[in-house]
């Protein structure tokens, strides 16, 4: 479906070069026209920083108190896991799949941590099998998807349910988390300037963030996963290893729920089996919203970040607001979802 | 079974040999377990036994998977069911909450009818952005999957609103001529879909769309009618499990009602062999998925295991009925066959 939508060459940021080259002499039209074709891969993108200013110029005006550093790191360290996951997300989502299992997994690495810590495990140790384990249900994901040719909605379906399930396994209560290194690490906090503060939690979720970047934009990996999205058929046929770079993808969503179910076991100090029921629509919502196309093949990191801030600031302005309820807040995410869907299908259709 | 190999042989190849070979051995393992559990008894005039809890408590279920065959069959997917669900539900109750009468049948009728009319309102929304404007099915849907249950909690000002009404308990636990009156509903939705679309072209139409939308729309099908109805007809289906849900409970819970039932209908789908890549479906497939979720369910409850931990066996299911339906596991099947073919014909000879 996205091979017959997308062409190839949206792919960034090689294409340049192939459009320019394709357009043969320097025709002033022609340069224009790959020019702003150029420049509307970034306009989803440019719509979301556009939204979150929006929000935050509205919010400013409105209350007072709202424009503060304090404001600000609070939307961080209060969303950093789900920052995680939604980088983990676009990964995916770019190479045209989707994974519904991260809400669970950050339920299972969770409640497993604090487990762990609770029948007296060293925390390094912890830390390193929470994660693992959201790679290795990754890892199982990617091999259904690509050996048995299980479409990934079904596949990560199954791994949801199954790491729901397991986490049941472990316990049904909520288990506290009190071994005082990982406490210490968990509230662990610097602040520096006038108000400004940052967790272990934001400080990982930014390393995250930076990684993803750097894979994404400047590996042969982060291009082969464009270079899917875009189709996969022209990307097996340019010799990329499409095959491992799709159970990859997956292991590196699962490996960001192990660390986003971390995150949230370090900001919520217990684990709790019901934790993260939604948070994977959460997580694709941030990712649309962020500008990346659902058929794969065009986003950024940076754009889900953004996207996760939005949604970060609905809930901020609504609490905020004070007399509005909480259910507002699904109300306004679903309707901004339903805009940049919107936005982005009359890109596509524009392009076409 | 049949004693002659090649009857044997057209049975096991049969699509939905193993999804039923899963159903008796549920239903077996049951038996085993409590020898009166396939017993039925009439009491009152009404039916009782456990065989007739599952169907009443599988009828809302089996609604829902319904209208989602017929939207995977088109290439779609329809997350926004539970919330529809939700939504009926709270809109029903709401209106005999409010009403002065919420005893007299009128009241009930005129409740049922905003609910359905509603619910299908949804459902044309849901079809517009998908047939329409040519938005993904998991995102278009996605959209009032996180509204939805927004709206829900709107309609019901976020408490969970109770009524006592007779006519309207009769929908979730009445009987008609001993027959739960849900399983008789869902009977009749049950046949008049299977008429419509196995005894017209409907069905086939459905089909050619789900393989190839753009081909048939050249072939003369209205493929963007067809699309738009199928989202329709799904939302008023769920809208009518929705007033069964509530109505077993007589509470409209706008946050647990039809909870993840969207997943278990889609589960209950694949399990059907329909596959979700569109173009085929199968009604009774979907029929067996059902009550195999529903005997699932019911046996770990009889078990003694805690029914938190169904999620698990789902999960081995649900891949269990994924692998054995992948193309590269039936290609080693054949395989095998094809060795052991020589033998098979010799027997056949045999017999003959």
């Amino acid at each position: 479906m996205s091979a017959v939508q997308t062409p190839a060459p949206t792919s960034p940021p090689d294409p340049r070069g192939a459009d320019t080259a394709a357009s043969g002499g320097p025709r002033m039209t022609e340069r224009l026209t790959s020019r702003v074709r150029l420049d509307r891969r970034y306009l989803p993108v440019v719509g979301t920083f556009a939204v979150l200013a929006l929000m935050l110029v509205v919010g400013g005006s409105r209350y007072e108190n709202f424009l503060s550093a304090r404001v600000v790191s609070n939307l961080f360290i209060n969303n950093s896991f789900l920052i995680v996951l939604a980088v983990g997300m676009t990964f995916v989502i770019l190479t045209g799949g989707i994974d519904l299992s991260v809400g669970a997994v950050v339920a299972l690495s969770g409640i497993t941590t604090a487990s762990l810590l609770q029948s007296g495990w060293p925390v390094a140790v912890v830390l390193l099998v929470s994660v693992l384990i959201g790679t290795v249900l990754g890892l199982v994901v990617g091999l259904m998807v690509h050996v048995f040719d299980i479409q990934p909605f079904i596949a990560t379906l199954a791994a949801m349910f199954l790491a729901r399930g397991l986490c049941y396994v472990i316990s049904l209560q909520s288990i506290p988390i009190t071994d005082e290194s990982f406490v210490a690490l968990a509230s662990w906090s610097q602040q520096f300037g006038d108000g400004w503060r940052v967790t272990t939690a934001v400080i990982i979720a930014l390393v995250v963030v930076a990684i993803a970047f750097y894979v994404l934009h400047y590996t042969q990996f982060g291009r082969t996963v464009y270079a899917i999205g875009g189709g996969e058929q022209s990307a097996m046929l340019m010799g990329l290893p499409v095959a491992r770079t799709k159970v990859l993808v997956y292991v590196v969503s699962g490996t960001c729920a192990g660390i986003g179910g971390l995150l949230f076991a370090m900001f919520s100090r217990s684990g709790y089996s019901l934790t993260g029921v939604g948070m994977e629509l959460d997580a694709i919502a941030a990712v649309v919203i962020g500008g990346t196309l659902l058929t794969g093949g065009t986003g950024f990191v940076l754009g889900s970040v953004l996207g996760v801030l939005v949604l970060g600031l609905i809930q901020t302005i609504i609490t905020f607001e004070g007399t509005l309820s909480s259910w507002w807040t699904k109300i306004v995410i679903g309707v901004l979802l339903l805009v940049f869907v919107i936005l982005q299908r009359v890109l596509v259709v524009r392009r076409r | 079974m049949s004693t002659t190999a090649p009857a044997w042989q057209r049975a096991t190849q049969h699509r939905l040999f193993w999804p039923i070979v899963a159903l008796v051995v549920l239903l077996a393992v049951n038996t085993i377990n409590r020898p009166s559990f396939l017993s039925i008894r009439l009491q009152d005039g009404h039916l009782f036994g456990s065989l007739v809890n599952l169907l009443k408590n599988g009828a809302p279920l089996l609604l829902v998977a319904l209208g989602m065959t017929l939207v995977i069959a088109t290439r779609g997917i329809d997350l926004s069911v539970g919330a529809v669900v939700a939504i009926s539900g709270a809109v029903a109750l709401s209106f005999i909450a409010s009403s002065p009468s919420p005893d007299s049948l009128t009241t009930v009728l005129v409740a049922v009818g905003i609910a359905l009319a509603l619910s299908f309102v949804l459902g044309v929304w849901n079809g517009f952005l998908v047939s329409v404007l040519g938005i993904q099915p998991i995102i278009a849907t996605l959209v009032l999957m996180t509204a939805g249950r927004g709206v829900a909690m709107l309609i019901t000002g976020g408490q969970i609103t109770t009524v006592n009404s007779a006519p309207y308990k009769a929908i979730g636990s009445g009987f008609w001529f001993g027959v739960p009156v849900a399983v008789v509903l869902a009977g009749l939705v049950f046949a008049a879909v299977a008429l419509l679309t196995r005894r017209t072209a409907l069905g086939m139409l459905i089909e050619s769309v789900g393989i190839n939308p753009e081909a048939s729309r050249l072939a003369g099908v209205k493929a963007r009618s067809i699309i738009w109805t199928v989202y329709a007809v799904c939302a008023l289906f769920a809208g009518l499990a929705g007033l069964m849900i509530s109505s077993s409970t007589m509470a409209a819970d706008a946050n647990n009602a039809g909870l993840f039932i969207e997943l278990d209908a889609i589960l209950a789908v694949v399990i059907g062999g329909t596959s979700l890549a569109g173009g085929k479906f199968s009604l009774s497939g979907t029929l067996v998925g059902v009550l195999i979720i529903q005997t699932l369910t019911l046996t770990v409850t009889m078990l003694g295991i805690s029914p938190s931990v169904t999620p698990l066996f789902k999960a081995i299911v649900v891949i269990a009925v994924c692998l054995a339906q992948s193309p590269k596991v039936r290609d080693l099947v054949a395989a095998r066959r094809r060795r052991a073919a020589p033998t098979a014909a010799a027997a056949a000879e045999v017999s003959a």
